[in-house]
């Protein structure tokens, strides 16, 4: 307990350091001491201030939550269909707010004959709308299959089917779309921590950080569920009622998450693994507080890497996140399969 | 057997699945009671509802018809937590859970009783550890699920269910996938629950002669046979004193439910023209000498010593 708590401690501090890094390192160069001065409220250097207060810090911060948020959206989808490869974007929520806001942009395009990738903020508020909607929607679609159908197997199968048919009407309203649209749509798809600012970023930070703490309510659940729906029940677990509760929380956390950054692959579904490998257990009272931990640290990581020198800040998150992301996770379930052997 | 002892009794109970199509029915006119104490056998061939039976009592899934009632009270009343705290389940299948320590497993067997953050209280880990002790499992404590063999694994989850401490344990098929000495290890593990604990003990098995040599009670379910039918009553005539035996332990309850003994005693637990199972009840010298265990085992080349309670193969 204490080795694992200990762990626990170690990722909270590699936060703080990925933190200052991401703070410390861009395309312009800021002394270290200038950082901290503006960190402190000093504000002689405006454009140094503006960078750091404006940029690097927000693009931080969402970096943290929205990982914590995929990460922890993500074990509760594999634990809740027992299914290692199950992500947050299995059941199609995000596919359903890429369908949101494919429909704005694409639509406002060719409809109403105005272009939302020129209207800047409203544009953006927009998209983040629609793209809440657009999720919220498929979830409820869910939902409600879930008190229909028994068998979990099945609900994923309908939830992947789900989100093929949103992706199909998806590529349909491309095909009438113009073309300059279907660039803004493609953008958006590409993931990016940096596109939350100002007023958004706190909406956004706020609503994560009442979700996250609402995910360790279900720790007891979690724990339940591993043992099938049977043994879960004998043991006084609802167990409809507690699949569809894990269901709204993991959804409700993604669906905000692709709202604010655009569809994230990736750390959904890695994550998980990776902590279990870490903390060598299946205990949520863990592996909860682990996943949004190691997700948020991970985000930052490849947060940092997408603005080294040289990429300036153009490199798409999603291909960082499989990037770093793969290869760490590969060897570190490669390496625990292997000492599964020897024991 | 005072009905002070009775735990869990079913009256003209139906069991089945609802379907598209209405209801299937497997099993109807079920009565018949389980004591605190005893270890109850439940057999018969496959595909003839022993577990549907077994999924009905612990409400896993819903009966058709009649009543089951918990300790005086019907199924249905209780709530999830409250059921939990009465009946314990080990299950046939093995659970997939990776990287779960013995002691965690059997811990969570105490939920029912912990908050929402299912921390374990002094006295939780003082039943854990106790539960762990009876099983004779200390050695395993803190292997993981995935290293154990299927007969350390089962009596992990029998330790799951003594940590749970329900006065009613339901197990199906629990010797399934054991090699023989594990078998009978398991099978004089919970007949010692039900002497030492007090613990009403309903298992599944198609282990049949162990059943017979270790089981208080065996529930043997099988086939109506149509060609059978004369010799079925007259069967069931001679096992009629073990049915009436049910009928006065009824006839001594409270009166509450308005159960007509007349019928209930026609129903129990044989005969019913559209039923596509019954039910045959008695010790396991009771269940051989009418005849049902022969009825379910002899074939050609394969003959059942009611005396012995053997089953023998003719070479």
């Amino acid at each position: 307990m204490f080795k694992k708590g200990g762990k626990l401690i170690f990722l909270a501090i590699l936060i703080v350091v990925l933190l200052v890094v991401n703070l410390l390192l861009g395309s312009v160069k800021i002394p270290v001491a200038d950082v901290l001065s503006i960190l402190f409220g000093e504000r002689s250097n405006e454009i140094f201030s503006n960078i750091i207060l404006k940029s690097r810090l927000p693009q931080a911060l969402v970096a943290i939550v929205a990982g914590a948020g995929l990460a922890v959206s993500g074990l509760q989808m594999q634990t809740v269909f027992r299914n290692p490869l199950a992500g947050p974007s299995v059941l199609g929520i995000s596919n359903g707010a890429s369908l949101g806001v494919a429909i704005i942009v694409l639509m406002s395009g060719s409809l109403a004959g105005i272009s939302l990738s020129r209207m800047g903020y409203v544009g953006d508020a927009a998209i983040s709308v629609a793209a809440i909607i657009g999720s919220l929607a498929v979830m409820a679609l869910i939902v409600w299959v879930a008190r229909k159908v028994k068998g979990n197997v099945t609900l994923l199968i309908i939830g992947v089917m789900i989100g093929y048919l949103v992706t199909a009407i998806v590529g349909v309203l491309k095909f009438f779309s113009a073309e300059e649209d279907i660039k803004a749509y493609v953008v958006w798809g590409l993931g990016s921590f940096a596109r939350v600012s100002g007023d958004q970023m706190l909406l956004f930070t706020g609503m994560m950080l009442v979700l996250l703490p609402l995910s360790f309510l279900l720790v007891k659940t979690l724990n339940l569920m591993l043992l099938g729906d049977d043994y879960a029940r004998n043991l006084g677990l609802n167990v409809s009622r507690a699949r569809t509760l894990v269901i709204l929380n993991s959804s409700v956390l993604v669906a905000i998450v692709t709202a604010y950054c655009g569809p994230i692959m990736f750390i959904g579904l890695a994550v998980p693994h990776l902590c279990r490998a870490i903390f060598k257990t299946s205990d949520h009272r863990i592996l909860v507080p682990g996943t949004i931990l190691t997700g948020a640290a991970l985000a930052l990581l490849c947060s940092l890497v997408a603005r080294m020198p040289g990429f300036e800040g153009a490199l798409p998150v999603n291909s960082v996140t499989a990037l770093i992301g793969a290869p760490v996770i590969a060897s570190v379930i490669f390496k625990r399969r292997k000492d599964d052997v020897r024991e | 057997m005072s009905e002070n002892n009775q735990t869990i009794r079913l009256e003209n109970l139906s069991i089945g699945y609802f379907g598209k199509k209405g209801k299937k029915e497997v099993a109807r006119g079920i009565s018949a009671n389980l004591y605190a104490g005893e270890l109850t056998c439940l057999i018969g061939p496959n595909g003839i509802g022993k577990s549907t039976l077994m999924r009905t009592i612990c409400a896993f899934q819903q009966k058709l018809g009649g009543k089951i009632l918990i300790e005086g009270r019907e199924l249905s009343e209780y709530q999830d937590k409250e059921l939990s705290k009465k009946i314990g389940v080990v299950l046939t299948h093995r659970p997939q859970i990776q990287n779960m320590s013995v002691e965690e497993l059997v811990s969570l067997g105490r939920s029912p009783y912990t908050g929402f953050w299912g921390k374990l209280e002094k006295k939780d880990k003082k039943i854990v550890e106790e539960a762990i002790s009876l099983i004779g499992i200390e050695n395993l404590k803190d292997r993981m699920i995935q290293n154990l063999s299927d007969g350390e694994r089962q009596k992990v989850m029998i330790a799951k269910a003594i940590a749970q401490q329900t006065p009613i344990i339901c197990l199906d098929e629990p010797t399934a996938f054991l090699d023989f000495p594990s078998k009978i290890e398991t099978m004089q593990l919970l007949q010692r629950l039900c002497r030492d604990k007090g613990k009403t003990i309903f298992l599944s098995t198609h282990d049949l002669e162990l059943a017979l040599q270790i089981a208080d009670r065996i529930w043997l379910m099988q086939k109506v046979q149509d060609r059978n039918r004369s010799t079925w009553h007259s069967q069931s005539h001679n096992l009629d004193d073990g049915s009436n035996y049910f009928s006065q332990s009824h006839n001594s309850d409270d009166s509450s439910n308005n159960l007509s003994q007349s019928q209930n005693s026609d129903d129990s637990p044989i005969q019913n023209e559209n039923s596509t199972a019954k039910l045959t009840i008695g010790t396991p010298e009771e269940v051989a000498k009418s005849g049902a265990l022969s009825a379910f085992i002899e074939r050609k080349g394969i003959t059942f010593d009611s005396d012995q309670l053997r089953v023998k193969i003719n070479r």
